[in-house]
């Protein structure tokens, strides 16, 4: 069943059709709540003030870290380092991690599914540092090739970074099988959360995978908060990414060392308030149960999936809805995906025209644009309904009786 | 559907389907490239420079409705003028697609059909579709040898890079 009314937004927009969660989700209640119940009981700079109410504020910031970990399934919860988000979170790896270990010679290996944020930051990495930047390329369904991975994977691959699902086409990505082939050359494994964390059980402790980025924003939580979790033993030999505040432990006129996990990678005031709220989020997705999350939009995504790809003149984009995220993405002959955004858009139906940030995928696609519905727990049948209907309308607009 | 309809006026769609003046100009003297990085819209624009006039100009390019007929309609509405007479009508033109000024009777005599693209103004997220080809034409027209048209190229919009001028 669908979660609308949980959303205050969508309670006071009814006829709004909101299907761009994989670009950002709206917020429940539950999570508004208890951001303003922080500030309004409990709000001071953590880790600062000898006074009772920082105390409260350090402990609401040491929860929320707690409760965070325990929903990706983390026992140590020192390695989940609070971000502004997925694309932070990916850039600290690729920094803190990427500049201090490879080296001239050395491989990069990413997907054709990926986000600039995971994409970007390494092919940037490879050409500061002399490195190869290899791109795993696709199927034609739109999974990742595991022959081409396994023959681009060598000794030299020192990292292998993935999406676990694709924000353009809503592939779910085999982790197992991609990092058991980087696991045999020890090369290591950062996966883009992204668009996994909201729609999916994740559980970091059984996937043999080194970093996991992940943003709030897309759980329910508010804009700026994120994380990057991370294996221990790597994480300890990294150098901070950011200097001040959080992430000092003791500073000399020559020298300074560093605070421990995970305060090292936190520099300045951190962000209580979306920590909160993040909690607050994750909290709400547990009450729903992540398995019934997954249920709700897979079966979503069949319906529309299966109700646009009958349409004449439509074309579906990614795997079948078993290998595919809550993300529909398509296009429609003759009717450009802007002008069907702007057409949909005059009957509240919100969907994402354009490139979704992963320009060298829909190169390789042969289109310069898709338009994408992207569905989450508030959605349900008549937003499904009202997508098709608005295709039908772009298509009568543009091509008069024909359609 | 009235505003829409408003938006895709038939003239409109028609030079989406039928774009006129597309293609490369081979023998061009100024030409540039104009990028909307947002939505993944480009747009070429080749002009022929006859002194200060335009004695020819063509486009190429791949994006929504609005930004193919607006370069269309374009392309048709600058032939002839000089670079000075199209900068004014720019100017003018994106004062009305912005809604600076009252969108004009489908009659307006400086913008002729172009006006039919005034219902833009009711849809701020698109005007830079409807733009796009024009600061690429300025860019166009500004790298040709020896001429300039008035007003500013937007971000995205560039001459090709180390091209000499006329090439």
């Amino acid at each position: 069943m669908s979660h609308r009314a949980d959303f205050p937004l969508l309670v006071r927009q009814p006829t709004l059709r909101y299907l761009d969660s994989a670009a950002t989700a709206q917020k429940p209640a539950i999570v508004l709540d208890a951001v303003r119940e922080f500030y309004e009981t409990s709000y001071a700079n953590p880790h600062r003030g000898a006074y009772a109410l920082s105390g409260r504020a350090t402990e609401c910031y040491h929860d929320a870290r707690s409760r965070v970990a325990r929903f990706f399934g983390l026992r140590d919860a020192a390695c989940l380092i609070f971000t502004r988000g997925t694309t932070e979170s990916l850039n600290l790896v690729a920094t803190a991690w990427g500049t201090h270990n490879i080296q001239r010679g050395d491989e990069i290996v990413v997907t054709r599914l990926e986000h600039h944020a995971n994409f970007v930051p390494w092919q940037q990495l490879a050409l500061a540092r002399g490195a190869a930047f290899r791109i795993v390329e696709l199927t034609p369904d739109g999974q990742v090739d595991l022959d081409h991975l396994r023959r681009v994977v060598t000794s030299r691959t020192k990292v292998v970074a993935v999406a676990h699902v694709s924000n353009a086409l809503g592939t779910i990505t085999p982790l197992a099988e991609i990092a058991s082939v980087a696991r045999a050359v020890g090369a290591l494994v950062v996966v883009d959360g992204a668009q996994s964390a909201p729609h999916m059980a994740v559980d970091v402790d059984t996937l043999d995978i080194d970093f996991y980025a992940f943003s709030g924003h897309k759980m329910g939580a508010p804009t700026g908060i994120g994380g990057l979790i991370g294996r221990r033993a790597i994480l300890e030999t990294m150098s901070p990414y950011q200097m001040g505040g959080d992430m000092i432990e003791l500073v000399g006129d020559d020298r300074t060392s560093w605070n421990v996990l995970p305060h090292k990678f936190e520099a300045g005031t951190p962000n209580v308030g979306g920590a909160v709220g993040l909690a607050a989020a994750a909290g709400y997705l547990t009450s729903i149960g992540m398995a019934e999350v997954r249920r709700h939009e897979q079966a979503l995504t069949a319906v529309a999936t299966e109700r646009l790809a009958s349409i004449p003149g439509v074309h579906v984009y990614g795997p079948d809805a078993a290998h595919r995220s809550g993300v529909v993405s398509f296009t429609v002959d003759g009717i450009h995906a802007h002008d069907l955004a702007t057409i949909l858009d005059q009957d509240g139906v919100c969907i994402r025209a354009g490139h979704h940030c992963a320009q060298p995928l829909l190169r390789r696609l042969g289109v310069g644009a898709t338009a994408r519905a992207s569905f989450f727990v508030y959605n349900d049948r008549t937003d499904v309904d009202a997508l098709v209907a608005g295709v039908r309308s772009a298509q009568a607009l543009f091509h008069g009786a024909a359609a | 559907m009235g505003e829409l309809r408003e938006l895709y006026q038939s003239i409109i769609l028609d030079h989406n389907r039928a774009p006129r003046n597309y293609g490369a100009l081979p023998d061009a003297n100024g030409h540039a490239d104009g990028r909307n990085p947002l939505c993944g819209d480009e747009v070429t624009v080749w002009v022929k420079m006859d002194g200060e006039r335009i004695a020819d100009v063509r486009f190429v390019g791949g994006g929504c409705a609005i930004s193919k007929a607006s370069a269309s309609l374009m392309t048709i509405a600058v032939k002839g003028k000089t670079a000075t007479e199209v900068g004014t009508l720019a100017d003018h033109f994106q004062a009305v697609v912005t809604g600076q000024v009252a969108a004009p009777a489908h009659t307006d005599p400086t913008l002729g059909r172009l006006a039919t693209l005034s219902g833009v103004s009711q849809f701020p997220i698109r005007v830079k579709c409807a733009t796009l080809a024009w600061h690429a034409l300025r860019a166009a027209i500004n790298s040709a040898p020896g001429t300039s048209a008035p007003g500013t190229s937007a971000p995205g919009t560039s001459a090709p890079l180390g091209a000499p001028p006329g090439q």
